[in-house]
C-alpha cells in the first residue's frame, strides 16, 4: 500500500516538473565551464536575471566534451524546452545537423553564425567584439605614458585575433607612433584558463614598455589583471565588467552584453523571432565599461575622444577592420 | 608465492574495487546532499535502458577499447604510452586529409584508406619518441607526453592556418563529403517504424575495434612477435641473450600502439563529427591507461572496461543533465573508479590473495 502511494506519489511528481519544463528555456555552457568569470559567466547572469525578473525557470548543463554538444541539444529538445540558447563559437555546425529534427523548438546560438535560410528555426547572435575592442584601444593609448600598450589572448583562434585586431586599430587611431604587443596564451583550450601564465606574459610585456595591458583571454585575464595590480600598470577587462575586480587599477572593459543577449533570449520565449542578429556599438552590444572603481583612471576628454568615435562607428563614417572577415590585420602581425 | 584462480583475479578483484569506489563515491554524494541511489537510477536509467543510452556508450567505449589496446601493447613490452592523446588526434588530422582532398566513390573504400590513414599518422607519431627510447635512451614516459603538447600545436596550427573554411570562426575543418558518411547504428539497426539507436553517435568502428581486440589478442599471444614483445616486457637481459633485438622490439610495439591509438579517430572523427575538430581526441589517450590497467592488459579485460568507462561517462552526463550534482563530481566519480580499479590494485588483491591461500590451508 505504502509502496504504491509512493509509487503513484512519484509518477505524480515526474508529470508536474514535465508540465513545467514545457515552456522552459535551457541554456547550454561551452567548455570552459559555467564560472569563467568571462564569458560562459556572463551568460549565467542573463539567466540568472531571467529567474529573478519574471519568475520563470530554466535548466542548464554544462558541456565537457565535444560528443555531449550534439546529445545535449536533442536531450533538451526532445523534452520540450524552448529556446535553446547555447553559448560559444563551435556550435553552428551541431545545429545544421539538429535544428531540422526539431521544428517547433527555437535555438539560439551566441557567437556562432546558422544560415536563417536553411535552418529558420535558429537565432543567430554575433558581436561586433572588433568595435568594442576598438574603443578600449584609444582609451589604452591615450592612458598610456610609454607609448606602448599590450594585449593578451587566450587562446589563439580567429575571434580572439578579431578582438586584438580591433584593440591594435583603436590604439593607432589615438597615436600612429604606439608600439601595440601581442601575446597568445597557448593553443589549446587550457589557455583559456591560466592564470599563472596570464601574469608572467603580463611582466613580460611590461618588461617591453608596455603600461596598459588588455586580456581577452577568459579566466587567465585573472592572472594579467591582478599582475597589472602588482605591477603598478593598468589593465583592461574583458566580456563582463572586471573593473570592480582591481579598483584603480583595470582602466575599463570591453563589454560584450552576452548577459542581456541570454536574458531577452530567454523572455522571449518561444515567441522568440529567429534569424540573425548583430550586436555592435549602435545596438549597445559592446562597449567600454565606466563606474566608481576606474573614474579617477580616465578623464573626461579621453571620454570625448572615444565618445566621438563611437558616433561615427554607429553613423557608419568610421569602420573598424574584422579579423574574420579575410583572416587579415593591418597593423598587426600574428 | 601464492596465487589465486584465474576467474578471482579477473572477476573478483574488478567488481570488489567497483563496489569500494561506489561506496565512495556514495559518501561523497550524500555529502553534498543529493541521493546516492536515485543518482544511481539516472545513471543506469540514461546509459542501459535505452537503445539510445547504449548507442552513446558504444561511442565512448569504442574510443577506449582503442586507446585501451595502444597502451596495453606497449606495456606488454613493458613501455608506458602516455601518448595516446597526440597519437590520436594526429591519426584524425591523417583522416581529415584523407576525406578533405581525395574523392572516394563509396563509404566503404574511404573506411578502408582511413584506417590506413589514421594508423600510419598515429604509429608516425609514436616512431619518433619510440626511436629516441631505443636509440637514445630518453624515457619514453616523458617523451610522449611532450609529444601531446606538440601535437595539440600542430592540430591547432593546422586548423587555424591551413584546414579552417574562410570565414568560420571554429578552429575545424570543413564538413568530410555526404557519400563517405559512416554508417551509425541507428541506420544500420532500425527496422521498418523502429527506430534503434536514435541519434546515437556509435558507428560501425565500434565493430572495427571489436576486430582489434581479437588482432591483438592473437598478436601478443599467438605469433613469434608477440612472443618477443613479452619476452622483452618480463626481462630486457634475458630476451637479449635470446637474440631478441631490444631496439626493434621497442620501436615496434611503440608502432602498433600509435597505430591503434591513430584510430581511435576512425570512431570520433570520421564516424561521428565528421570534419576534424580541436580536441578531438577528448582525453581517451589518458582513460585509456585506466582501462588497461583495469583489463590487466588483456582484449577482453579491456573491452569490458572500456564499457564500465563509457557507461561511467553517459551516466554522468546523464546525472548532470537532471540532477544538480555538478559536473566536476562526475569526474571525481570517474577518478575513484581509476584510483581503485588501477593505483589501488594491490589493497584489494593483497587480502584477497591471503583469504584463498587460507581456504586452500584449510582442506
Amino acid at each position: 500500500m505504502t509502496f504504491m502511494k509512493k509509487l503513484y506519489g512519484a509518477a505524480a511528481t515526474l508529470a508536474l516538473t514535465a508540465g513545467a519544463a514545457m515552456a522552459d528555456p535551457a541554456l547550454i555552457y561551452d567548455l570552459g565551464g559555467k564560472f569563467d568569470k568571462s564569458f560562459n559567466e556572463a551568460a549565467y547572469g542573463g539567466a540568472e536575471r531571467f529567474v529573478s525578473e519574471t519568475g520563470g525557470s530554466y535548466k542548464d548543463f554544462e558541456i565537457t566534451s565535444e560528443a555531449q554538444r550534439e546529445q545535449a541539444l536533442r536531450r533538451f529538445a526532445e523534452s520540450g524546452f524552448n529556446p535553446i540558447v547555447t553559448t560559444g563559437f563551435s556550435w553552428a555546425s551541431v545545429f545544421e545537423a539538429v535544428a531540422p529534427d526539431y521544428p517547433d523548438t527555437k535555438f539560439v546560438t551566441i557567437d556562432g553564425f546558422v544560415d536563417p535560410a536553411k535552418h529558420p528555426n535558429v537565432l543567430s547572435i554575433l558581436f561586433a567584439e572588433h568595435e568594442g575592442s576598438y574603443l578600449v584601444g584609444m582609451m589604452a593609448a591615450q592612458a598610456s605614458k610609454t607609448g606602448t600598450v599590450s594585449f593578451v589572448g587566450g587562446m589563439d583562434i580567429p575571434l580572439i585575433r578579431k578582438f586584438a585586431c580591433g584593440y591594435a586599430q583603436g590604439a593607432k587611431a589615438v597615436n600612429p607612433d604606439v608600439t601595440v604587443i601581442s601575446n597568445m596564451t597557448g593553443t589549446t583550450p587550457a589557455a583559456w584558463n591560466d592564470p599563472v601564465k596570464g601574469s608572467e606574459l603580463t611582466k613580460a610585456q611590461k618588461a617591453q614598455g608596455s603600461d596598459v595591458v588588455f586580456a581577452a583571454a577568459g579566466g587567465t585575464g585573472l592572472g594579467v589583471l591582478q599582475t597589472a595590480a602588482d605591477e603598478g600598470i593598468l589593465s583592461v577587462g574583458v566580456d563582463s565588467n572586471q573593473n570592480y575586480l582591481q579598483p584603480g587599477s583595470v582602466l575599463t572593459s570591453m563589454l560584450k552584453r552576452v548577459d542581456v543577449a541570454v536574458f531577452d533570449s530567454m523572455s522571449a520565449g518561444s515567441d522568440l523571432e529567429t534569424g540573425v542578429k548583430a550586436l555592435g556599438l549602435a545596438q549597445e552590444g559592446v562597449g567600454y565599461a565606466m563606474d566608481d572603481n576606474n573614474a579617477a583612471l580616465v578623464s573626461e576628454d579621453m571620454v570625448a575622444v572615444i565618445e566621438a568615435a563611437k558616433a561615427k562607428i554607429i553613423a557608419g563614417e568610421l569602420s573598424v577592420h574584422d579579423y574574420t572577415s579575410d583572416d587579415t590585420c593591418p597593423v598587426l602581425d600574428f | 608465492m601464492d596465487k589465486m584462480p584465474p576467474w578471482a583475479d579477473a572477476v573478483l578483484v574488478p567488481v570488489i574495487s567497483l563496489l569500494l569506489a561506489a561506496a565512495i563515491s556514495s559518501i561523497v554524494i550524500l555529502a553534498i546532499g543529493e541521493n546516492p541511489i536515485e543518482a544511481l537510477n539516472y545513471m543506469i536509467e540514461g546509459a542501459l535502458l535505452s537503445s539510445a543510452g547504449w548507442g552513446q556508450v558504444l561511442y565512448y567505449a569504442t574510443n577506449y577499447i582503442f586507446t585501451g589496446l595502444a597502451v596495453a601493447v606497449a606495456s606488454h613490452a613493458r613501455l608506458f604510452n602516455i601518448g595516446g592523446e597526440g597519437q590520436a588526434q594526429l591519426g584524425g588530422l591523417g583522416i581529415a586529409m584523407l576525406c578533405l582532398f581525395i574523392p572516394f566513390p563509396h563509404w566503404t573504400l574511404a573506411f578502408v584508406f582511413a584506417i590506413v590513414a589514421a594508423g600510419l599518422f598515429g604509429a608516425a607519431w609514436a616512431y619518433i619518441p619510440a626511436v629516441l627510447q631505443a636509440k637514445r635512451d630518453s624515457h619514453i614516459v616523458i617523451t610522449t607526453i611532450m609529444f601531446n603538447y606538440i601535437a595539440y600545436a600542430l592540430l591547432n596550427y593546422m586548423l587555424v592556418n591551413v584546414l579552417r573554411p574562410e570565414g568560420a570562426m571554429e578552429p575545424a575543418s570543413g564538413n568530410f563529403p555526404d557519400n563517405i558518411h559512416l554508417p551509425t547504428f541507428q541506420e544500420m539497426f532500425s527496422y521498418g517504424d523502429t527506430i534503434l539507436f536514435r541519434s546515437a553517435p556509435a558507428n560501425v568502428s565500434f565493430f572495427l575495434a571489436v576486430i582489434a581486440c581479437i588482432g591483438i589478442w592473437v598478436l601478443v599471444w599467438r605469433t613469434r612477435l608477440g612472443y618477443e614483445l613479452r619476452a622483452f616486457g618480463q626481462s630486457e637481459s634475458a630476451a637479449k641473450y635470446a637474440g631478441i633485438n631490444p631496439a626493434r622490439i621497442t620501436i615496434i610495439a611503440m608502432l602498433i600502439s600509435g597505430a591503434l591509438a591513430g584510430m581511435m579517430a576512425l570512431n570520433t572523427t570520421m564516424g561521428y563529427s565528421e570534419r576534424l575538430v580541436l580536441n578531438a581526441s577528448e582525453g581517451a589517450g589518458f582513460i585509456g591507461i585506466a582501462v588497461a590497467l583495469m583489463g590487466r592488459n588483456h582484449p577482453v579485460g579491456i573491452f569490458f572496461a572500456a564499457l564500465l568507462f563509457g557507461f561511467l561517462v553517459q551516466g554522468g552526463t546523464e546525472l548532470s543533465f537532471w540532477t544538480s550534482i555538478p559536473t566536476e563530481l562526475i569526474v571525481v566519480i570517474q577518478a575513484l573508479v581509476i584510483l581503485f580499479t588501477g593505483a589501488l590494485d594491490n589493497m584489494v588483491r593483497m587480502p584477497l590473495v591471503k583469504l584463498f591461500a587460507l581456504g586452500k590451508g584449510d582442506r
